[in-house]
């Protein structure tokens, strides 16, 4: 058992108040107790999130009927934490899951800590506070029942919602001890459970939304109704580089449907940007109607006048650039061990590959929007939201109005991905209420999420690999440019398995926006390493898998460096139990197989992935898949995460880019843009996990970046080619 | 601007919109029937995916104008307490990540086991291969539409 303090200071504090019609109900406010070590691979979601990611808290209510309402904080995405993270609270409530009701929780930024969707880290930051948001409640709920029976509290157990006593053999629910827990004083210490005595936790618990998504209920920002509410849609410049002129709206207004046109102001000049104000267009055209098909109409036949603000770009302009910027030397390393640079001159192999990828569009499949009433008072929004509290600090500047006028309500969200880390679409939506004086749903058609977006970088990155006489590798260097910004994590793998370690990041400015799109970096330099490995490893004649081996055993048993962001042990151990599991040394005919591991996000993936050739393209048969993330809160919705990068994984690899003519995306609509689809997915995908008892990890993004290597090695053996430049099918065919 | 006389889950209901109005805004804007979802709004990724006299159809590339007599089952009638076949497998399997598609995916799948009751694993493929599934949850689609056809 873990004794845990409940963190009570001038700071912080639990406050535990009855609700009218009785129960009881505690609020949560630590802020520094839960922080978890900071560790190393922060840095891989620094991008993507505000510092101040620690503070986590919960809110839960039992009724005194028994039934538990447990607020769930953080937005949901998919990522399905709107049912683990209950259930972690669940757990150490000691409630039956049957008796437990989720409710989602608005942006309460005095109450709830770190409520972010973003950087796989919503489980692993959750953990400790949710665990002693229910071990308190607990706690206060034996202490009632102790004043009650006059025993002594450490004589009482609990069990699925019951506090009982076992040699007077009396039992009461919690439903009846609420009222009296309500006045209980707030334990300064609670103990947590054993994780060998889970009840919830580790088992298989649906996904607590499902029976709406199947009945088609009211979910999703897009469902969002409200009497009187109008319907807003944008129109933005359509080429990066350019900005609004002028618009004639008085054609478009005298159309059917359509009550207002006009230019809007999103975000002025004057507003200082902070990270999550990632936005191309500043300044939009706004229509207003009561029916969203009038204004796709209005939209269509609207025209603007737009000028020249910065040069359009091209996509060959971006190959050509990021060619020359690794040519160039930079000015200092990201990280340098030993001098590789000598050693590569001298080694008796050396094997250089350059690998490349296109920017790529989020494609949540609900389009973004949002819902807007602002007033002379208040400001209320709901919609999708990875980041509402970086919304309402955006919003308090740009409206002028107090944090505390500002309300923001998650909805479900129709994917993330890390798009709505970005939230301008609820920005425009207030600016556009505050115009027209009533409450607003701004909707984006496809063609404006597309056109519109907050992309994942270009790429492209060469590796260099020192070989000596003996095959032994001795040399690695990596470069690795992007626009706007390098994929390079100078101190992941290789990085501490070798002496001789270079790693150089290079990075050009555009004007295109970009921004985290899952698994940020991690998504394009996973797969361009763990090809390059294989490739150096062939080169070595040595097992891909053995090869990789004995890196992780230098990095065991004297790593190179202080600063390697990785466990090589764990490392390892999801390779060998992904060797084990898919019988790696087993040859088929026919049937060709590929390996890839990566570290990010702080959970281990290895994969094997199997293809057959069907009429010249591949099948993917299965992937075998590893994956150390400690403790796996809920296993059939871990799977179901884990299944779902890896598609998605292989998807973009295979067929998705998004590709720039003068500043304007070539590609607006499904029709252009490929995304995969059901008969490309993998036949089959086999999951294990490490069970080791560690603190969990997330899983929203770490099984996406390895596939793509996985499936180009396999790809190598099926064709005898090597792909290095995503996507792996031409447009011809794909 | 034009009356129309629909039939839609069951219910006669009349709506008076521009007779170019992709039935998809008519159920979403109109008759507050947002289960089914707006995605691309070209019949590329499915979606909208309604019931038209039992046959799958892309709600935002149909006109209201050419309906007629024909019947459409949204989501929200596919059953009357959410327990059609298709909807207990996809909570069995635990199909959805983000959720937002599987309208679409599970009114597809509602059109092919109506003509096919028991599909080969390439019949689902080709039959569901419109329906765009960003969050990667093909395997239990798959797995639940196989249920579904067993029940």
């Amino acid at each position: 058992m873990t004794r845990i303090k409940t963190t009570h200071n001038r700071r912080s504090f639990l406050k535990a108040s009855a609700l009218a019609g009785g129960g009881m109900a505690l609020g949560f406010n630590w802020l520094v107790g839960c922080k978890p070590a900071k560790v190393a691979g922060e840095a891989a979601v620094a991008e993507a999130v505000p510092a101040s990611w620690f503070e986590v808290n919960a809110f839960l209510k039992i009724a005194d009927s028994g039934k538990v309402t447990i607020m769930s904080p953080n937005p949901e995405i998919g990522q399905n934490v709107k049912t683990s993270m209950p259930m972690i609270v669940a757990e150490e409530l000691d409630v039956a899951w049957e008796d437990v009701i989720v409710e989602q929780a608005g942006l309460d930024t005095e109450n709830f800590r770190r409520q972010l969707a973003g950087g796989s880290q919503s489980i692993r930051q959750g953990w400790n506070g949710l665990r002693m948001a229910g071990a308190t409640a607990r706690r206060m709920l034996l202490e009632a029942a102790a004043q009650k029976w006059q025993v002594p509290v450490g004589e009482l157990t609990t069990s699925e919602g019951k506090v009982m006593h076992a040699s007077t053999d009396k039992s009461i629910s919690y439903g009846a001890l609420a009222a009296a827990a309500a006045e209980v004083k707030v334990p300064e210490e609670v103990s947590l459970k054993d994780p060998k005595d889970f009840k919830i936790i580790g088992t298989s618990r649906k996904n607590v939304d499902g029976p709406s998504i199947v009945t088609g209920a009211p979910l999703y920002g897009l469902d969002t109704y409200r009497e009187g509410m109008k319907i807003a849609m944008i129109v933005h410049p359509p080429a990066f580089g350019l900005k609004f002129k002028g618009v004639d709206v008085k054609k478009i207004k005298e159309m059917p449907g359509v009550e207002d046109v006009f230019p809007v102001t999103v975000m002025p000049d004057h507003v200082k940007r902070q990270w999550s104000d990632v936005q191309a267009f500043s300044q939009q055209i706004a229509l207003v109607g009561d029916s969203t098909w009038a204004l796709i109409k209005a939209k269509r036949a609207l025209k603007a006048q737009w000028t020249e603000a910065s040069k359009g770009e091209n996509t060959e302009d971006h190959e050509q650039k990021m060619t020359a910027l690794l040519r160039k030397l930079p000015e200092k390393a990201a990280r340098k061990d030993g001098d590789a640079e000598a050693v590569l001159r001298r080694a008796a192999k050396v094997v250089e590959r350059t690998y490349s990828a296109p920017f790529l569009a989020h494609n949540t499949m609900e389009p973004m929007n949002f819902f807007a009433d602002v007033t002379a008072e208040k400001a209320e929004l709901i919609g999708p939201i990875q980041t509402p509290a970086s919304m309402q600090t955006t919003l308090s500047k740009v409206l002028d109005m107090d944090k505390s006028q500002i309300s923001i309500m998650m909805t479900r969200m129709g994917g993330g991905f890390g798009r709505r880390l970005y939230g301008h679409f609820g920005i425009e939506a207030a600016v556009i209420s505050k115009k027209i004086g009533a409450p607003v749903k701004l909707v984006y058609t496809r063609e404006d999420d597309m056109t519109q977006g907050v992309y994942r970088p270009t790429y492209k990155v060469t590796y260099r690999a020192g070989l000596d006489k003996d095959n032994k590798l001795v040399a690695f260097h990596v470069k690795g440019a992007g626009i706007p910004s390098s994929p390079i994590f100078p101190n992941r793998f290789p990085a501490g398995t070798l002496d001789n370690y270079l790693a150089e990041t290079l990075e050009a400015e555009t004007n295109i926006s970009t921004g985290a799109w899952r698994a940020p970096r991690s998504n394009f330099i996973a797969g361009a390493e763990q090809s390059f490995l294989d490739e150096v490893a062939e080169e070595a004649g040595k097992d891909p898998i053995e090869f990789r081996l004995e890196l992780f055993q230098r990095a065991i048993d004297d790593p190179v460096g202080k600063r390697n962001d990785y466990d090589a042990e764990r490392y390892a151990g999801v390779l060998k139990l992904v060797r084990e599991k898919s019988g790696w040394d087993q040859k088929r005919s026919g049937v060709y197989r590929g390996v890839s591991a990566y570290y990010c996000h702080n959970s281990y993936v290895a994969q094997v992935l199997d293809i057959v050739m069907e009429g010249g393209k591949p099948r993917i048969k299965k992937v075998w898949c590893a994956v150390d993330c400690g403790i796996v809160v809920n296993p059939d919705a871990a799977l179901n995460q884990i299944e779902g990068g890896i598609i998605d994984g292989i998807g973009h690899a295979m067929y998705s880019g998004l590709t720039f003519k003068d500043g304007k995306p070539e590609q607006d609509n499904f029709n252009r843009y490929r995304l995969i689809r059901h008969a490309e997915a993998p036949i089959e995908i086999e999951t294990f996990f490490v069970d080791n008892g560690i603190d969990p990890t997330g899983l929203g993004e770490p099984s996406l970046p390895p596939i793509s290597a996985a499936l180009a090695n396999a790809m190598y053996k099926a064709t005898g080619k090597r792909l290095y430049h995503q996507p792996f099918m031409s447009k011809s065919q794909a | 601007m034009a009356t129309f006389d629909l039939n839609i889950n069951g219910k006669s209901l009349q709506v008076d919109v521009a007779p170019d109005t992709p039935i998809l805004w008519v159920l979403r804007d109109d008759l507050q029937l947002v289960g089914t979802k707006y995605g691309c709004g070209i019949a590329q990724c499915g979606a909208c995916t309604v019931l038209l006299d039992g046959v799958a159809v892309r709600a935002c590339s149909l006109p209201v104008a050419a309906i007629g007599e024909k019947a459409i089952t949204t989501i929200e009638g596919l059953s009357e307490a959410g327990d059609h076949p298709l909807q207990k497998a996809w909570i069995e399997h635990d199909v959805p990540q983000c959720g937002y598609c599987q309208a679409g995916q599970i009114m597809n799948a509602a059109a092919l086991l109506k003509r096919n009751p028991n599909p080969s694993d390439e019949e689902i493929d080709r039959a569901m291969n419109g329906n765009i599934c960003r969050c990667g949850t093909y395997i239990r689609i798959k797995a639940a539409i196989k249920t579904a056809a067993k029940a």
